[in-house]
């Protein structure tokens, strides 16, 4: 149904601005799948932690001074002399990390239902130009504090880039601003820490347009095909994804008012200081398993390859899958090796947190081996291979078999 | 390999990818602290016993610079004890309408002063090693609290066969077990007014609780807001799950 209106003041606005239209189609007329589970909702839940990390940003950087004499000071006199400045900087730091769960799980739901097959390869990959967005933009978050963990992991990670063959030194001097991690880096990151998260809004855009092109992917995997397979998305998943933002606001709270550095490192409360190597330097959790991956390596630039390898290699995976089933759920063999990459990543995580000594070296390797395997091998092979169980006909169709399934469990 | 204070302030490290090397961890007592949990806050009379210590014992190495006198209405004194205690203190100040920098005693809206001018007299008053300021020293340490009580009571003789280098003390709790800083606290180091006995875990708990108020001085409004939020969203939850069961009751799913 049509965007309808007997005010004349929307009339005339929505003639020359079609917005009001424009949100009755997507809200309205929009067909979401109706099917979607809980899975589903950390897409949205991601869009609004993206919003809350964007408004206590602009917040801080009314109090903070990016100078590598006053930073520091700047920061703590936010914790203790700007009204309610702790509660805005520890939501920022933690939203962070809650920023990458949500991700995290939004993309292993989109691996596993099979979001990024035909015709939903640009969503996945413009969603993985958005991870590498939030990756520099948080890398650089982490520097402004300019304590111990801020100078010593912005100077391992830029140090990187010395890895490449002839350009690599002069490389390094042009993103420093210098001849080592200085004021001009800390300037450079704060500039650049301010424009990304504004770039990552705009590819969110570009994301949401791309998926109401082709439409939500669902867990049975089959596309909509009549009227009984889809809902608006006003007032259905408005409500599921409030209750789900309010579990997660949850969640985020007790983290923010209970336990607000657990995400954090200690040695970050002190001063940087580029005279003392702190004794053990991790980068922050959520770029751990690429961490591993990155030490995995005996070879620098290898290492640094691979690193951005493991990124690289998920925007061809809707090459890679051979399958014609897009829900792992149909899948009765890839669905045990989806779970086995999420083991993987886990270890992987659990590597990159401890010094490489002993038994990690060889585990670090074995799981990175297996990262790249799951896609470049397993993945084709297991699509061509597998038989696949029957695909229901409708999502109406999986919605009533789920329901018989459940009520049979429940007899 | 060990990291003494002593050579950490030399080591200008040659960064690779991989510079992580495991310190050997000291032993670290687990205590029970006031300010722990959901409910915990600052324990009044031990922060202000544990504000003497500071001020008659680690003062004399360590700053507190990020704490300033005003905030020790906190540690439940009034305006004017705070004023008195600012008062004990001189600050330099200036320049006056003649050009000249002066002298004045200290004001609630100072802060504590630093016992060294800058790092390099710091570390040539202490053998090398910079006394580092406590004002963030309770969340900078793994272990918090537990470790800060540690290290304050965790002199002892070395163990047969363990060489102290020189300027060093063993400690059981620091990475390593050698310490530059001497041991601080010795029994009755302070007389407290409240009349407390001045034992060794006495003086090292009521400064450690004092630290972590130095740290953390918005912890009992962090918990207190949190509290209401947390409350206010279980509310919500209910509300919004009722909302979400009576939507959805439409859909055939």
């Amino acid at each position: 149904m049509a965007f309808q209106t007997n005010s004349k003041i929307v009339k005339w606005i929505d003639r020359r601005l079609p917005i009001f239209s424009m949100m009755h189609h997507e809200l309205y007329e929009y067909q979401v799948p109706k099917n979607l589970n809980w899975w589903y909702t950390f897409g949205s839940l991601a869009g609004i932690i993206l919003m809350l990390q964007i408004i206590t940003g602009v917040v801080l950087v009314m109090h903070y001074t990016p100078n590598t004499e006053l930073a520091f000071d700047s920061v703590e006199k936010i914790m203790r002399d700007v009204n309610y400045g702790w509660l805005m900087r520890y939501m920022h730091a933690n939203g962070a990390s809650m920023f990458f769960i949500a991700v995290y799980i939004h993309i292993f739901r989109g691996l596993y239902y099979g979001s990024y097959k035909q015709p939903r390869e640009l969503i996945w990959m413009i969603g993985l130009v958005i991870l590498l967005l939030m990756m520099a933009t948080a890398f650089m978050g982490y520097v402004l504090p300019w304590g111990q963990m801020s100078f010593w992991g912005a100077t391992v990670i830029t140090n990187l880039f010395s890895a490449f063959p002839v350009i690599g030194e002069a490389l390094v001097t042009w993103l420093w601003g210098g001849f080592t991690v200085g004021n001009p880096t800390l300037n450079r990151f704060f500039s650049l820490h301010y424009l990304l998260p504004f770039v990552i809004l705009g590819a969110v855009v570009v994301h949401l347009w791309a998926l109401h092109t082709s439409g939500s992917n669902n867990p049975a995997g089959v596309e909509i095909k009549g009227k009984k397979d889809w809902i608006p998305f006003q007032p259905y998943y408005t409500a599921k994804d409030m209750l789900g933002f309010a579990v997660f606001a949850l969640v985020f709270s007790i983290f923010i008012f209970y336990s607000p550095d657990f995400f954090g490192e200690p040695d970050n409360y002190i001063p940087a200081n580029p005279l003392k190597t702190p004794p053990h330097i991790v980068p922050e959790w959520y770029f751990l398993p690429f961490y591993a991956i990155l030490r995995a390596v005996p070879d620098k630039l290898g290492g640094v390859l691979l690193m951005f390898g493991a990124i690289l290699v998920l925007f061809v995976i809707p090459w890679l899958d051979t399958s014609k089933v897009r829900s792992a759920r149909f899948r009765p063999v890839y669905k045990w090796w989806f779970w086995v990459l999420v083991f993987d990543c886990l270890v992987l995580g659990y590597v990159g947190s401890q010094p490489p000594e002993g038994a990690l070296i060889l585990i670090g390797r074995l799981a990175t081996a297996y990262y790249f395997l799951h896609f470049l091998v397993i993945m084709p092979l297991v699509g061509w291979f597998e038989k696949p169980l029957p695909v229901p006909a409708s999502i109406h169709d999986a919605v009533l078999a789920d329901k018989k399934a459940k009520e049979s469990a429940d007899a | 390999m060990r990291k003494f204070f002593l050579t950490a302030a030399l080591s200008l490290g040659v960064v690779t990818a991989a510079p992580a090397m495991a310190s050997e961890g000291g032993h670290i007592k687990r205590l029970d602290w006031p300010q722990d949990g959901i409910f915990g806050t600052y324990d009044r009379a031990s922060l202000q016993r544990g504000l003497q210590v500071y001020q008659q014992v680690c003062a004399s190495c360590h700053g507190l610079k990020r704490v300033a006198f005003r905030t020790l209405t906190d540690l439940g004194f009034t305006m004017d004890q705070v004023k008195k205690i600012a008062a004990e203190y001189e600050f330099e100040d200036g320049p006056d309408e003649e050009g000249e920098m002066f002298t004045r005693p200290g004001a609630p809206y100072d802060y504590f002063p630093s016992p060294f001018p800058n790092e390099k007299a710091a570390a040539a008053a202490n053998g090398g090693a910079v006394p580092p300021d406590l004002s963030l020293i309770v969340k900078a340490r793994r272990g918090r609290e537990d470790y800060v009580y540690s290290i304050l009571t965790g002199y002892e003789e070395a163990p047969d066969g363990f060489t102290v280098p020189e300027g060093g003390h063993y400690n059981s709790a620091f990475p390593g077990n050698v310490i530059a800083m001497p041991p601080p606290l010795s029994e009755d180091a302070v007389e407290y007014a409240d009349g407390t006995p001045a034992t060794v875990e006495q003086m090292a708990k009521d400064v450690v609780n004092f630290l972590s108020w130095a740290a953390e001085p918005k912890m009992e409004e962090r918990k207190r807001i949190g509290l209401r939020v947390v409350i206010f969203l279980v509310i919500l939850i209910g509300l919004l799950y009722g909302i979400y069961r009576r939507v959805w009751a439409r859909v055939d799913h």
